[in-house]
């Protein structure tokens, strides 16, 4: 329990996440290395959700409020000329103070989960229309125009610490958001994996239970909601990096129920099928894009109703359970202990 | 004096907007235990209803208190049917499928009729205190919203069917075995919420702008409103409103509007720090 062991599944993700870190700029041109960066950011943000969700057990609507907050950070920072190590540390640190006093409220207060979600939400379109009512010059930060509906254009890219204009290439921030990627999935599944991991998943399974042993939810429930905080915002900032370019859109409601839709097609529960997840609907979602076929908002809204009606479980462990039984048709059965995994074990 | 008048106005005003907008989910929310998330988009439909029948010629006053509360009502109906039933008491499904439900109507909309902002003049003209002048629609509204909170408690304490509501969310078990069908009186429950949230929708079209994304501005507010409310759904929600009314109201006076929202929902998580189960856990049992 106290040396926290990870199973060769996680390992094999994280090690296949980092291949493609290192290989993806030598065998993609340009426009598909930006593009798929761009994925991986938001892929990370992900991760956070699922953590959040899927571990910890707390439905957090807002998760778009930190995204999007860091993403705001570093465009302020770096644009400000703080470098980029101190654009990212502020990325961190803005989403970690409001998911401090909020989950205070919150988790202190014990407002029950379908009221935390509400208020999470509440908070995101707040953020949301305050960012779209600051196109007034006035509004600015560090001397930097918040430009309301306009966002902020012309942020940085990430640049390397020994010089502020020695500017990352593409291929390099490709490396970067991939490995990132690769390190908080391997980090928050060993998180899981320790003592406070696995209290975190009891307080997710029964909380008064949990309560009764000793154990405090409140302050375990505040630590990963802080924490999938700040992947959020790490995940923002790169993002932003890569498109030197932000505005309120990052808080809007499609940004908060694609993160949130990701998670379900993915499976609660799971760390990697939300990204695998994240990675195939945005290829949809681009393809749709182009193709203009319908607005997003309607095929969302559709996908999350599809997904309600048919696959309640996710896409990954829907279709593990379905090779499951196909196995076990053809005869070939497994040994038991993998029909009775739980989640838990799940990579 | 005529300022004081005048203020005062403005803040009723306010306090009757977000009781207007909050009766529908108390009912489907406080009531039925549903997390509707496309609560906003009723409104929306709703407030569509009203332009759209008005601009094609039907008297205002019938597509805002008759159309749109039906037109709503009836795709309530619809949605409960299709996709609501199969979720009841699982709260987490039913806020999903409701969020799926939201950007639906939304996309659904915006295909149909563009992503422009329509609107109507409103009626009624101004009416004169003194040195100033108030539009009297909003004496309307305020008037209004009082008759409809009023007739909504009478409908729940003092008819059989609001007895038959109450006692079915409260034991739907109970409510079958002395012959009640709890799916028809969950679905038409559903509906009157639905139909609420039209009127709502109907009411606020002559004086905000109709377009499709925005039910968003209110769900917000509705939702925090209802919770702060508490367990006595109705008064609790009516409290809430006249505490928070006035608190937007001022803070948007002397600020920007989105700062008011803002100090609204802040404020909200500070009565739910301090008092957890709502406002109306000290209240005398009342629906």
């Amino acid at each position: 329990m106290t040396n926290p062991r990870i199973d060769i599944g996680s390992l094999a993700f994280a090690a296949l996440l980092a291949v493609v870190a290192l290989v993806g700029p030598m065998a993609l041109d340009t426009f598909h290395v930006l593009q798929l960066s761009a994925y991986a950011c938001l892929a990370l943000a992900v991760v956070g959700l699922a953590f959040v969700w899927g571990v910890l057990g707390v439905l957090s609507l807002g998760h778009a409020a930190f995204f999007g907050l860091g993403a705001y950070a570093y465009a302020i920072l770096s644009t400000a000329a703080g470098g980029s190590l101190v654009a990212l540390a502020g990325a961190i640190l803005a989403p970690l103070i409001l998911a401090l006093c909020l989950g205070y409220f919150l988790f202190y207060g014990r407002v029950g989960d379908v009221y935390l979600a509400v208020i999470t939400l509440c908070v995101t379109l707040i953020l949301f229309s305050f960012l779209n009512s600051t196109a007034d010059v006035s509004y600015a930060l560090l001397g930097v125009p918040l430009g309301g509906f306009n966002g902020i254009s012309a942020v940085p890219a990430l640049a390397w610490p020994s010089a502020a204009e020695d500017f990352l290439t593409p291929a390099t921030t490709f490396t970067l958001c991939f490995l990132a990627l690769a390190a908080t999935y391997l980090a928050l599944q060993l998180l899981r994996r320790t003592r406070t991991g696995r209290i975190m998943a009891g307080v997710r399974e029964n909380e008064r239970r949990c309560e009764l042993l000793g154990y405090d939810p409140r302050r375990l429930k505040l630590l990963g909601f802080v924490i999938g905080a700040c992947v959020a915002g790490l995940a923002g900032a790169l993002f932003t990096a890569n498109a030197g370019y932000v505005g309120p859109t990052v808080f809007d409601l499609s940004q908060s129920s694609q993160f949130l839709l990701w998670t379900i097609a993915g499976g609660v529960g799971t760390l990697s099928g939300p990204i695998v997840a994240s990675f195939v609907l945005q290829f949809l979602a681009s393809f749709i894009g182009t193709s203009q076929v319908a607005n997003t908002s309607l095929v969302f809204g559709a996908v999350i109703i599809f997904f309600v009606y048919a696959l309640p479980n996710g896409l990954i462990p829907s279709l593990q359970a379905l090779l499951r039984t196909r196995f076990r048709l053809a005869g070939r059965q497994e040994p038991a202990r993998a029909a009775g995994e739980s989640v838990e074990s799940a990579p | 004096m005529d300022q004081i008048l005048v203020s005062g106005i403005a803040i009723a005003t306010s306090i009757a907007i977000l009781v207007l907008i909050s009766l529908g989910l108390a009912v489907i929310f406080g009531m039925m235990r549903i997390i509707n998330f496309a609560h906003g988009e009723f409104i929306m439909l709703g407030a569509y209803a009203t332009v759209l029948s008005a601009n094609a010629g039907v008297n205002l006053w019938v597509a805002m208190l008759v159309i749109s509360p039906a037109f709503v009502a009836l795709v309530g109906l619809i949605c409960e049917r299709l996709l609501i039933r199969r979720y009841y008491g699982n709260l987490t499904v039913t806020m999903l499928a409701t969020w799926g439900l939201s950007l639906l109507l939304i996309g659904a909309v915006t295909a149909l009729l563009g992503n422009t902002t329509r609107g109507i003049a409103a009626p009624l003209g101004n009416v004169a205190f003194g040195d100033y002048s108030v539009s009297t629609y909003q004496l309307f509204l305020i008037a209004f919203a009082a008759l409809l909170v009023l007739a909504t408690a009478l409908f729940l304490t003092r008819t059989r069917y609001g007895l038959v509501a109450r006692g079915t969310m409260q034991n739907p078990e109970m409510a079958s075995t002395i012959g009640i069908d709890p799916k028809r009186v969950y679905a038409v429950t559903f509906g009157v919420g639905a139909a609420l949230s039209g009127l709502a929708g109907g009411l606020l079209a002559p004086i905000s702008g109709v377009l499709p994304n925005m039910g968003a501005s209110y769900v917000a507010k509705a939702f925090v409103t209802v919770i702060a409310g508490g367990s006595s759904v109705l008064f609790g929600m009516v409290g809430a409103a006249s505490l928070f009314g006035p608190i937007e109201a001022i803070v948007s006076l002397f600020t920007t509007p989105v700062i008011g929202q803002a100090s609204l929902l802040a404020a909200a998580i500070l009565l739910l720090r301090l008092m957890p189960t709502g406002l109306s856990a000290g209240f005398r049992r009342s629906p």
